[in-house]
């Protein structure tokens, strides 16, 4: 896709979004000034460490966060609506319908005490108004797509009873059972086996290939990203630092924080006994964010400016943008 | 020299040398609250009646009169009136502070050491031990803890001392359950496991791991167990099983005026009130305790 | 200190610092109301390998294979139902070696950091436990405790006397790794040890943990689930499957020619990191079996895609290869009845 998508390719449009949190002595600014766009039928991976901002920007999305201690500013929108100025109503609506989400640990997500198959029934019937015989049989499609082996027998399997794997792709299905356009991953792999994980990575993409399905995947693992995502947009305290193809992004990452993440990734390229490269430090306390560029204080190719200029968002191609003052925009 | 991957000066932490710990922190969460403060003024006062009762109280506790019998509150030289036998209610209610307190707080103390003993030695060994020992202590919690009480008293005889030793008897195993279930979370944490590979035998885990995790939970929960213990400590006297007539104890002294509860409710009421007040403050107390304690850690 | 260590050596560089010999673990079910037992969770079963002096052994393997309980067979935090453990020559628990003085040469590190430190002790005292279990004075356990702070890269001014919950995951687990040092050990067990950190703080704590590694003369035992870290990590590695070895040999030569069906499944799940070469199809469809009632024969027979029914009926021995690596298969054991198709005798690699 080398021209910018028209607007009605655009299912989630993400504008200066603020998310924070007034739990604590100080507010605590989780996610400030987001960018995002998702066309229809993409995969983007949202990749960063713990406290990056990329959970909370998911769930920002479905609108999760306790109302009282959040303020949130900007706007999401989502196939034309703003969620950001949906009343409870229509997020009730809103949710679970056009726009599903799978979690890293099914057994939190799922109801221990109905089986399977009832919690995707009844996820079945509040959206749509068919017989329950009916939607039995969708909840039996439903297993079949997501390659659950003996789908009839495992619909009437509890939670618990189910391997891991079992579980995720039983997670995945009843979050497909109201047809959603979009469905938003947190790091749904992170929790499995090394063999599992790449089967649910491929299942992900199976289904964007088959139902056009938009996803949002968020993780750590620059690996998963890679075997799953179109495009990758990697987070920074709070910040979206670098956006851009997969391939660009591992190519000719642009940001010092991609470009140090993918050093310190352990791969077997690395001879063995020299030092991996690291990121002195340690990610930084959101609530006491110093000036300038907030990754200043671990780059390795930091000058005196950036400790006082805020970066901006620099486009390097017409996909591809990071967000650091060193950067020359290519026109 | 040592090539060390991080220099340590880059290592983000604040200068200061001691962080407060955690009993310190308790302690400040603890002063905070208003209701702890409340509480713990109430039973300052309640302590210091009852230890300084005899002489701070305007009267003699033990001098009868019967032209004085059951007068009101307020009336002249008895600000709180008098009892059936003339006592001034004032002096008896402060001089019954002590025994009252002694009898509620005493055997909560003594079943805190023994349960916590019995409950952590079967929360930490487990197995067989752990079996029966708490199926032990299971034969007793069966019982209400009033009708244990009742019962023991019945076998031990009246008196203060008796009274003592079935009350404790009864708080043995609430605490006991309370402690092994502590202690059994504590037991399945790594640290305990770092220290078994460590080399350290069973007894030097449990001093110094083990204890200092377990005995602020069962603290706060024995501290709930004290307004329980005085109204039945005053049950017990009430029901002529504990302090014997003419001693000052409040539950002694709601049986005693019974029959005044026509003629002077009022009267009757005081030392219903006192219990109240007690256990009123050390349930805030344990409350306000136990929130201070649940620092996220 | 490293005086001390040459003095504890027994065997010489030949002898392996480890030696397991046919370590069984089962762990018994809920037992029905007459007291049989309704199962057995074959957790480790029957498993023998040895841990060379000053090498770092990789074990992986995925959910049920037995790494985590193998680890803590080894530093006996678990009874084994049977089998042998024999440390630089002397049967642990034995005359030779009692348990004590096997304590103080074996550590272990464990996955969650947090957990690992009792929340009431600063750290400090979290790391001069040890040494004053085995009878060395406090003053000088709490002097060892701040030195080691330095060379695990923690400033002792700043952090000795503060509390777990005031640190981060990867300072922790530098403490736990101080901790582990406290009683100048010979091996040292890390079990998961950088797995719930994130990347950047990982790379820094696996750098650390190398430095150590020369300056102290140490052996590690390196359990992960994360291939790319153990790869980088090990000299040897063993996989794991069902509570049995099926694979242990250099790390190289078996990230590059992975013999055992398995193992090539396990790496080729590795995400590539190459978006031009993506993975297509999953080298493994199911997940890992229950190890309450494993398949018999070859546990792995019912996922493998070179399964033959003899695969079925005997379970293969952990066989040596011409070329070192050790491999508990069929396809190499030279005189099984595995039908191999092509005329050459062992399957191309």
């Amino acid at each position: 896709m080398s021209e910018m998508a028209t607007t009605t390719d655009i299912l989630v449009d993400i504008q200066n979004l603020s998310v924070t949190f007034n739990a604590g002595k100080k507010p605590v600014r989780a996610v400030d000034g987001v960018n995002l766009r998702v066309t229809s039928g993409e995969v983007i991976a949202l990749i960063g460490e713990s406290g990056s901002g990329k959970s909370v920007t998911l769930r920002s999305i479905l609108k999760l966060h306790p109302p009282r201690r959040t303020v949130m500013q900007g706007s999401i929108n989502v196939a034309g609506r703003d969620v950001l100025q949906m009343s409870a109503d229509e997020l009730d609506a809103f949710r679970g319908n056009d726009v599903s989400m799978i979690f890293q640990e099914p057994l939190l997500a799922l109801d221990p005490v109905y089986t399977v198959g009832d919690q995707i029934i009844e996820a079945i019937l509040r959206h749509e108004k068919i017989s329950r015989a009916q939607a039995k049989a969708r909840a039996l499609a439903l297993f079949e797509r997501v390659r659950i082996p003996s789908p009839e027998r495992r619909l009437n399997a509890y939670p618990h009873e189910m391997s891991g794997g079992m579980r995720q792709r039983a997670m995945i299905s009843l979050a497909l059972a109201s047809h959603p356009k979009l469905l938003l991953a947190d790091e749904p792999t992170t929790a499995l086996d090394a063999t599992v994980q790449i089967q649910i990575l491929l299942l992900l993409r199976e289904l964007q290939r088959e139902l056009g399905l938009s996803v949002i995947f968020v993780t750590h693992d620059i690996g998963a990203a890679v075997e799953v995502a179109d495009r990758i947009a990697v987070m920074y305290a709070g910040r979206i630092v670098e956006e851009g193809p997969v391939r660009s992004i591992i190519r000719d990452p642009a940001h010092p924080y991609t470009k140090a993440l993918l050093r310190s990734v352990a791969h077997g390229s690395f001879a063995k006994g020299t030092r991996l490269e690291t990121i002195a430090g340690s990610p930084p306390d959101l609530a006491n964010l110093p000036p300038g560029c907030s990754f200043a204080d671990r780059c390795g190719e930091v000058t005196d400016q950036c400790r006082e200029i805020d970066p901006k968002e620099v486009w390097l191609n017409k996909q591809h943008r990071a967000r650091c003052i060193r950067l020359v925009p290519v026109n | 020299m040592l090539n060390i991957t991080v220099d340590p000066s880059k290592v983000p932490a604040p200068i200061f040398e001691r962080s407060p710990g955690y009993w310190e922190n308790v302690a400040k969460r603890f002063t905070r609250d208003p209701v702890a403060i409340g509480a713990a003024v109430v039973i300052l006062l309640l302590l210091f009646m009852a230890l300084f009762g005899q002489w701070i109280a305007p009267m003699d506790a033990y001098k009868t009169s019967i032209m004085t019998r059951l007068k009101p509150i307020g009336f002249e030289g008895h600000p709180l009136g008098t009892d059936e036998l003339g006592r001034d209610m004032l002096t008896r209610l402060i001089v019954g502070a002590k025994l009252s307190l002694f009898i509620g707080i005493t055997p909560v103390i003594i079943a805190f050491i023994i349960g916590s003993v019995v409950g952590i030695t079967a929360g930490f060994m487990g197995g067989w031990i752990n079996s029966i020992i708490m199926r032990t202590i299971d034969v007793f919690y069966a019982f209400p803890s009033v009708l244990l009480a009742i019962a023991l008293s019945g076998v031990l005889g009246a008196g203060i001392t008796n009274s003592l030793i079935s009350l404790t008897i009864v708080f043995i195993p609430p605490i006991a359950r309370v402690a092994e279930s502590v202690t059994t979370q504590i037991r399945s944490r790594d640290f305990v496991e770092a220290a078994r590979a460590s080399g350290a035998n069973a007894l030097t885990i449990v001093r110094v791991h083990v204890l200092g995790n377990v005995l602020g939970p069962i603290f706060v929960y024995s501290t709930s167990l004290i307004a329980v213990s005085m109204i039945l400590a005053s049950g017990l006297s009430f029901l002529g099983l504990g302090v014997k007539p003419p001693e000052p104890e409040w539950g002694l002294m709601l049986n005693t005026l019974r029959t005044a509860i026509y003629v002077q409710p009022w009267i009757a009421a005081l030392p219903g009130v006192m219990i109240f007040i007690t256990s009123i403050a050390f349930n805030m107390l344990s409350d306000s305790l136990r929130s201070a304690m649940e620092i996220k850690d | 200190m490293t005086d001390s260590k040459k003095s504890n050596d027994q065997g010489g560089p030949a002898q392996p610092l480890l030696s397991v010999k046919g370590l069984i673990k089962h762990f018994a079910l809920q037992k029905d109301f007459i007291g049989r037992s309704t199962g057995v969770v074959r957790a480790v079963d029957d498993i023998d390998f040895d841990v060379r002096k000053g090498e770092t052994l990789g074990v992986v393997g995925e959910s049920g294979c037995g790494k985590s309980t193998t680890a803590r067979l080894i530093m006996n935090l678990l009874d084994r139902n049977e089998g042998e453990i024999i440390f630089d020559g002397m049967s642990v628990g034995g005359n030779d070696l009692p348990l004590k003085s096997f304590r103080r040469q074996a550590q272990m590190v464990f996955q969650d950091s947090y957990a690992s430190l009792n929340p009431r002790l600063t750290i400090e005292d979290s790391i001069a436990f040890s040494p004053q279990v085995h009878g060395v004075p406090k003053r000088e356990a709490i002097e060892r405790a701040r030195d080691l702070l330095v060379r695990v890269g923690l400033e002792p001014r700043r952090f000795a006397e503060r509390y777990p919950h005031e640190l981060s995951g990867g300072q922790r687990q530098r403490i736990n790794i101080a901790r582990a040092l406290a009683l100048q050990p010979r091996l040292i067990v890390l079990d998961e040890a950088v797995s719930a950190l994130d990347k950047s703080v990982e790379a820094q704590v696996l750098n650390l943990l190398l430095d150590l590694k020369e300056e102290f003369e140490l052996t590690y035992v390196f359990i992960s689930h994360d291939l790319n870290v153990v790869r980088y990590v090990s000299d040897r590695v063993m996989v794991m499957y069902l509570g049995q070895v099926v694979e242990i040999g250099d790390c190289e030569t078996m990230f590059k020619t992975p013999r055992h069906p398995y193992t090539k499944a396990l790496l080729s799940s590795i995400p590539s990191l190459d978006p031009d070469n993506r993975t297509e199809e999953p080298p493994l469809t199911g997940d890992p079996p229950n190890p309450i009632n494993p398949p018999s024969g070859c546990r792995f027979h019912t996922r493998c895609v070179h399964v033959q029914p003899v695969c079925k009926e005997i379970m293969p021995k952990l066989i040596e290869q011409p070329d070192g690596q050790s491999v508990a298969c069929l396809m190499f054991e030279p005189k099984s009845a595995y039908q191999h198709k092509s005329i050459l005798l062992e399957p191309v690699l």
